[in-house]
């Protein structure tokens, strides 16, 4: 019981708090280069999410079973991206090859992960905060989850933001930043909502 | 005189950050203070001066096929240098860059120039370049910094501004200020050059061609899916 709460907090701490997009600032890029429709931003959000869990779950190991052993451990950044790279890139292969429906709705988000600062963040994150490998899961689905409500809710707000009469020096990024702002300030409200629930 | 113009073009012709409209991460997220503006900004740009030398030296060397995961690691190496310098170095400025450090690997204005330019230029216009784009994305940073360290704390670079009756609007160095001072400092930069409405995306992304373009999904880009496919 202990352990499912703790898992559950680490879980909405991701979603909610320490948004990803919203409150820690990584993964901007997709976050506003593909946020225009609803259902680019399901599609990112998923190969996000999924990419980050196993992202970790080949990192983690990685990192406590040969880098640490080692003591090499500043090799971390370097060790994380490889894998990453190799991961989504094998992943891309294989569900080209036996799964061609999933990979022409997910597919297509897989390469711009690689260099997505959001999931080589999220193994480093576990890592500085010393989560063993079942609540780094947790924590990198709940990270992967955040940023695909924080994708699926700008978007609503920039469906509205196409029909607007926008200042010409405001319009494209500037526009687009400051309604992230504003989305960023709404999701300060959830700031004591885990602390709240749980009576932490 | 050429050599003059690659140096220069990156500092505000070209700009990475308020121009290109890459490296948004960082951006946003390291310049509560304009110290760490200042920090991250001199980082990246030795990481991109030192990337841009290897890569453009080993051009010819590289695989094409492989060349985004070999750029991906020389650029990582560099990284973990600089963040082992910078922590026996400035142990303050390590702590308060944090995975930031480590995340300049993954910035998309490295790997961008090795892409686009050291790639396919020699040395001396490769660091020229470097140089130029590092020190243009460090001036972006240490403005965006700037803003937000006085008018979130009433400071800059630590020395207090604002007289202390003054309540400092800490939203400015909550994250909704730093959305909000950058798209504010792109629009005065869009009215001043004069600038096309620019959207943050995949045309001006430097693994639009790896990815084959993946987001032109989005309507604005429809263009350019027609021409890639």
């Amino acid at each position: 019981m202990e352990i499912a709460k703790s898992l559950m907090i680490i879980l909405l701490t991701g979603i909610l708090t320490e948004n990803f997009v919203l409150s820690k600032f990584l993964g901007i890029c997709p976050f506003l280069g593909v946020s225009k429709k609803l259902n680019s931003s399901i599609g990112m959000g998923a190969a996000v999410t999924f990419v980050m869990v196993c992202a970790t779950l080949a990192t983690w190991p990685i990192y406590y079973g040969i880098l640490v052993p080692l003591h090499i451990e500043y090799m971390n950044t370097i060790a994380f991206i490889l894998v990453i790279a190799l991961f989504v890139q094998l992943v891309e292969m294989v569900m080209k090859k036996y799964m061609p429906p999933l990979y022409k709705s997910l597919g297509v988000y897989l390469p711009l992960i690689t260099t997505n600062c959001a999931v080589l963040g999220v193994t480093l994150l576990n890592l500085s905060k010393e989560y063993d490998l079942l609540e780094s899961v947790v924590n990198s689905f709940g990270a992967g989850l955040g940023f695909m409500i924080a994708m699926i809710i700008f978007s609503g707000v920039r469906s509205r933001l196409e029909t607007c009469d926008i200042p010409k020096a405001l319009r494209g990024a500037p526009i687009t930043l400051m309604a992230a702002s504003i989305v960023s300030l709404a999701f300060i409200g959830f700031g004591g909502v885990i602390d709240g629930i749980f009576g932490v | 005189m050429s050599y003059m113009k690659e140096f220069t073009k990156g500092i505000i012709k070209e700009n990475p950050n308020m121009v290109t409209l890459l490296g948004m991460c960082p951006t946003l997220a390291i310049t509560t203070m304009a110290s760490n503006a200042l920090g991250m900004g001199l980082s990246t740009t030795f990481v991109l001066v030192c990337s841009n030398i290897v890569i453009s030296l080993l051009k010819k060397v590289i695989p094409d096929t492989v060349r985004l995961p070999s750029y991906i690691v020389i650029i990582a190496g560099f990284v973990t240098f600089i963040s082992l310098v910078l922590q026996s170095a400035a142990p303050e400025i390590y702590d308060s860059l944090g995975m930031f450090l480590s995340l300049i690997t993954v910035n998309c204005i490295i790997l961008g120039r090795a892409e686009m330019f050291a790639s396919k230029n020699k040395v001396l216009p490769s660091i020229l370049d470097g140089l130029g784009m590092g020190l243009g994305f460090t001036l972006s940073l240490l403005l965006v910094g700037s803003v937000r360290e006085i008018l979130g704390s009433g400071q800059w670079f630590g020395i207090q501004l604002a007289p202390e009756f003054l309540e400092p609007m800490t939203l400015f160095i909550l994250p909704a200020g730093g959305f909000f001072v950058l798209g504010v400092v792109i629009a005065v930069v869009n009215r001043l050059m004069n600038l096309k409405p620019r959207e943050i995306g995949c045309h001006n992304c430097p693994n639009a061609e790896s990815c084959h373009g993946a987001c032109s999904v989005t309507p604005s880009s429809d263009k350019k899916e027609g021409g890639n496919a």
